[in-house]
């Protein structure tokens, strides 16, 4: 394998965000050359100047976290390329690791998300029952949540039912730059929660990010269809986001 | 790419050859954006998916020409192939796909 692939590689397993530029077509076909955000690049397209266009493109491409087809241009020549933007995983983590955790886990393995799991009670968060997690904590959900970095690309689940736990795992999240916050509950469990969120110091801005009930109104009632309706809504707030991103 | 790795790691420790093919640009209805990317052993395995199951099949017969000749192809699909009837894609889009021994 090529070095330059290999580093390619080796950034996407180090959860890099990174960008791949392979010439597809033309006399340089299968030249490459490896992008990083701020300009950071390894390889080449075998002319320095085809390079230094190749790496603007290529940051916006970063930028907008969009693969393209491009073509680059230089004085002598123009070269077809894709650029392959590879993000880091989207960060899923669970609060309560109760049984509907366990398929919502499942489905987000299989979307590509990094899974994480918490709850204080050991009962509950087995490696029997939550083997398939990329991590399974047992801890009280502040202290777990403040050593995770959450960023725009996480969601955050918080499905205990048990307010001592929900309550300040919800304060935690809802001051993140958490993509989605989504909590169990009827609409009257978070009435009731919302006055407990704000005696806790939160905002009503901040409150109003919290999706409850959660889910897409699937008619949800097996665990695993509350799971898929709570992996849906996750993903329809992830599209949704990018696309306005992109319409702007 | 990064579900592809596990598969990817496993055939190189069997030192088999490799080839992965990327759609590189979709043109009107395709069923999976660009980007999409498998993987394709020497000996004829496949992972991942650049079409939601039209052209895969052609896709492998590339891959395997491709780790032949050691060299990258880019190829395209599309209702108006002379293929159509065999790997042209049902939803009427066109596809093009880039096909590279690792």
């Amino acid at each position: 394998m090529e070095a330059v692939f290999r580093c390619f590689l080796d950034a996407i397993r180090a959860a890099q965000l990174v960008a791949l530029v392979t010439v597809i077509d033309g006399p340089r076909q299968g030249a490459k050359l490896v992008v990083w955000p701020g300009g950071k690049s390894e390889g080449s397209l075998g002319d320095p100047t085809l390079d230094e266009n190749a790496v603007r493109t290529t940051l916006l491409q970063i930028e907008r976290l969009q693969p393209a087809q491009a073509l680059i241009e230089t004085a002598g020549e123009t070269a077809m390329v894709f650029i392959d933007v590879q993000p880091p995983p989207p960060k899923l983590i669970v609060v309560g690791a109760v049984h509907m955790a366990i398929p919502l886990i499942t489905f987000a393995r299989t979307l590509g998300y990094h899974t994480t799991v918490i709850d204080p009670r050991s009962a509950f968060a087995t490696s029997e029952r939550f083997g398939h997690a990329d991590r399974l904590c047992i801890g009280w959900p502040t202290e777990t949540l403040r050593a995770i970095a959450i960023d725009e690309a996480t969601s955050i689940v918080v499905v205990t039912h048990d307010e001592k736990i929900d309550d300040p795992a919800l304060v935690f999240a809802c001051r993140s730059p958490a993509r989605y916050i989504g909590a169990l509950g009827s609409r009257r469990t978070h009435a009731a929660r919302t006055v407990r969120l704000r005696a806790l110091g939160l905002a009503d801005a901040e409150i109003a990010r919290i999706r409850a009930p959660i889910g897409l109104p699937i008619g949800a009632r097996r665990p695993e269809e509350i799971a898929v309706s709570i992996i849906a809504e996750i993903i329809a707030v992830a599209n949704l986001a990018s696309a306005e991103e992109s319409a702007q | 790419m990064r579900e592809l790795l596990p598969v990817l790691d496993r055939w190189l420790d069997e030192h088999k050859q490799v080839a992965v093919a990327t759609l590189v640009k979709t043109y009107g209805s395709a069923p999976v954006p660009p980007g999409a990317k498998m993987a394709i052993s020497s000996t004829g395995e496949m992972v991942g998916s650049v079409s939601g199951g039209c052209v895969e099949g052609a896709v492998v017969q590339e891959a395997l020409a491709a780790m032949r000749t050691h060299k990258p192809k880019l190829v395209e699909y599309g209702i108006s192939d002379e293929l159509a009837i065999s790997v042209g894609l049902a939803c009427g889009g066109r596809i093009a796909v880039y096909v590279e021994p690792l």
